[in-house]
């Protein structure tokens, strides 16, 4: 059953993504209305799936990197039909969108490994840790999205190079509020994760930190990161292209975190 | 009935014969009414902007019609007639209906999307509708030519793009700033150019208007002309920050504004993008200034290039509201045509149908030993033989379809049989709606 779904998933998600990049070269009101009707039927599609994953296995889906991507995927295009409400930018689907994308088809690429542990007991703020990640990667990931755009528009305008994109892309203002936006939703979000996660550590280990795990250090760098960001953004005035240079940064960094780290303890 | 339309405009003629022919807003009562007391005319509608004057009406006699308003402008206007001939153009039925929808959503405007002209046929309306010199035909006409322009604008980008160097400023301003409320304008020097921008910029909710002038008394001037404030030009690179927008046209040799100036300046403004616009030949503002971070300048030529790319697009947003406006006219000539139909059904019904009752009544009259049951059998007859002989042709009229077959049959009938006089159509129209 979650296999019909996977497959669903993936094609709404391809078809999506593909109206979203010809929506860099041809903008029709159609086109634009139906990448949103695509994308959100398959952001359906695909929580219907997750959520069908744990009834049926009791866990999250959060194991291996397959699993983590296909979350991460689905997070993505949840915030990005969020913002984009928000925000009536239909173009930022085509630097956000394939993302979720490349995610979610590595994800169904890799193999499954079947796990011989049991599942160790979650509690609430295991799954809290969880969600806030997640959630707050998301919000993240469309931060890098508006960047990457402000930094064209940003080139566009400074060149003079006034062609078809140039036009389709918002104002910098705009992209610039996208971008911290989300920052302040996600940046909270993190706060909480890492407080939750220590939390969980605690009662899982019996301390709050360990050094000595790679993924918490990682983690705590992103949210570093951002920090800097945003007090750079409020307090020291920081814009335009250093923002977004950053931006792009925490988000390299989540994705390291995110596929390349794991925790060393057994949580 | 037929819609016609007289008229010139700025493609046929120059702006003396067009002062000559236009009608005056105040004084438009007397022409609308005057129009339709004229034989065959029977509902009137002016349209007069600075780059056109015409008029609309709707008539009987399509020929007779055209002529008749042809020489009403002209009397009107005390001009020849053949001086005022050579620069009018005149369209019916199908074509004047394009013409009108065209018109309406700016696709014979002399810059094509320009939004004025939809408010301009709509106050001609207004009066039309005020003394009733429109009435069915016209009020749906207009009405349709309305919403043609409405889908036109949303449906094309037709109207969507600066062509204006003044109107692309703002765009600029736009897409760098976003929402220009409450942003604030320095307009340094003065000139036609810098005026009309500021202008612009207001319209789209700019407040805080600084002017600056190496002469302070034309600062000053400027700024009560705009509700602003007046800035020493010898201290105007300390108020610089305060602006979001600056406008330089000076007489000025070198450049006024260094790079080094705008880095302080940007600096002291928390990198809060900045919006510069040099007008000036020779430039006011150095060229490097466009690498400072946060501060985006532009000069005439890259404005100008903006304006030549939108032109261009809008032709082509121009050919696809081309094809939204035949369509529309397809739709709506139909709708005209048919509106003739059932009435000319009637019309040729009840002519056979009086034709049958008289000679049965004659009939009947001398007819010695007919009994009741008998006359209904006659009338009963009679009925069926005329249904008989009308069913063919009004099932075939009503199978017409579009295209000018309905028109055609229509007028034919009418001719052919004698159908009608004027005043009893219009009161038959007038049930129609």
């Amino acid at each position: 059953m979650s296999q019909t779904f996977l497959y669903l998933t993936l094609a709404l998600y391809g078809l999506a993504t593909l109206f979203y990049l010809v929506y860099l070269s041809r903008t029709t009101e159609q086109l634009a209305s139906w990448s949103h009707r695509l994308i959100t039927l398959g952001f359906i599609a695909h929580l219907l799936s997750t959520i069908h994953l744990i009834s049926s296995t009791g866990q999250l889906p959060i194991s291996t990197i397959s699993e983590s991507l296909s979350l991460f995927s689905l997070t993505i295009v949840g915030a990005f039909i969020l913002f984009e409400r928000l925000y009536k930018v239909a173009i930022l689907g085509s630097f956000v969108i394939p993302l979720a994308m490349i995610s979610i088809v590595i994800s169904s690429a890799l193999p499954e490994t079947v796990s011989d542990v049991p599942p160790p007991q979650y509690g609430l703020w295991f799954w809290a840790h969880i969600l806030l990640i997640f959630v707050s990667y998301a919000t993240f990931t469309i931060s890098c999205g508006a960047s990457v755009m402000y930094l064209l528009q940003q080139h566009f305008l400074k060149k003079k190079h006034f062609g078809a994109l140039f036009r389709k892309l918002p104002s910098l203002d705009t992209l610039e509020e996208i971008s911290y936006r989300s920052l302040m939703v996600g940046f909270p979000m993190l706060t909480a994760a890492i407080i939750s996660g220590a939390v969980r550590s605690y009662q899982a280990v019996g301390n709050y930190w360990s050094w000595s795990d790679p993924k918490q250090v990682w983690t705590l760098i992103t949210w570093l990161i951002y920090a800097a960001l945003l007090h750079g953004r409020f307090v020291v005035g920081w814009r335009g292209k250093k923002a977004a240079y950053l931006s792009m940064l925490g988000f390299v960094v989540l994705l390291v975190s995110l596929i390349g780290i794991k925790h060393n303890l057994n949580w | 009935m037929h819609i016609i339309v007289v008229g010139l405009s700025h493609k046929t003629a120059s702006v003396e014969i067009r002062e000559k022919a236009a009608f005056s807003p105040n004084m438009i009562e007397k022409p609308l009414l005057e129009l339709i007391a004229l034989e065959d005319i029977v509902e009137s509608l002016i349209v007069s902007t600075c780059n056109r004057v015409e008029i609309y009406a709707a008539t009987r006699d399509i020929a007779g019609g055209i002529s008749r308003v042809k020489r009403f402008m002209a009397d009107y206007h005390r001009i020849s007639y053949e001086q005022l001939e050579n620069h009018l153009y005149s369209h019916h039925s199908e074509s004047a209906i394009r013409h009108l929808f065209r018109v309406a959503s700016s696709l014979d405007s002399m810059v094509v999307g320009e939004p004025q002209i939809l408010g301009q046929i709509k106050s001609s309306y207004g009066y039309a509708a005020e003394y009733k010199s429109s009435g069915i035909i016209l009020n749906r006409f207009l009405h349709k030519a309305f919403s043609v322009a409405k889908r036109v604008r949303t449906e094309t980008r037709i109207a969507s793009s600066a062509v204006s160097i003044a109107f692309a400023a703002v765009e600029l301003a736009k897409k760098i700033l976003g929402d220009l409320t409450g942003k604030s304008v320095m307009l340094i020097g003065a000139g036609e150019m810098c005026e009309l921008a500021a202008k612009h910029f207001i319209n789209n909710g700019t407040s805080g208007l600084m002017v600056t002038n190496r002469t302070f008394s034309r600062a000053q001037r400027l700024a009560e002309d705009f509700s602003g404030e007046a800035v020493p030009f010898e201290s105007f690179l300390d108020q610089l920050h305060r602006a979001d927008i600056v406008l330089s046209s000076t007489g000025a040799e070198t450049a006024i504004i260094s790079a080094r100036d705008v880095e302080q300046v940007v600096r002291r403004r928390r990198f809060k993008p900045m919006f510069f616009i040099d007008i000036a030949v020779p430039r006011d503002i150095d060229a490097k200034v466009n690498d400072v971070e946060s501060a985006y300048l532009f000069t005439v030529d890259d404005l100008h290039e903006i304006v030549q790319t939108n032109l261009a697009q809008r032709n082509l947003e121009a050919e696809k509201a081309e094809e939204i406006v035949e369509h529309e006219v397809g739709r709506f000539s139909h709708w005209l045509n048919s509106l003739e139909l059932t009435p000319t059904i009637v019309a040729l019904r009840n002519r056979f149908d009086d034709i049958r009752r008289a000679e049965l009544a004659r009939a009947v009259s001398g007819w010695k030993g007919l009994s009741t049951e008998d006359e209904k059998r006659l009338d009963a007859l009679t009925v069926a033989i005329m249904n008989k002989l009308l069913h063919p042709p009004t099932s075939a009229l009503k199978k017409a379809g579009q295209g000018g077959r309905i028109d055609l049959y229509v007028d034919s009938l009418r001719d052919l049989f004698d159908l009608k006089t004027e005043s009893q159509e219009q009161d038959e129209l007038e049930l129609e709606e």
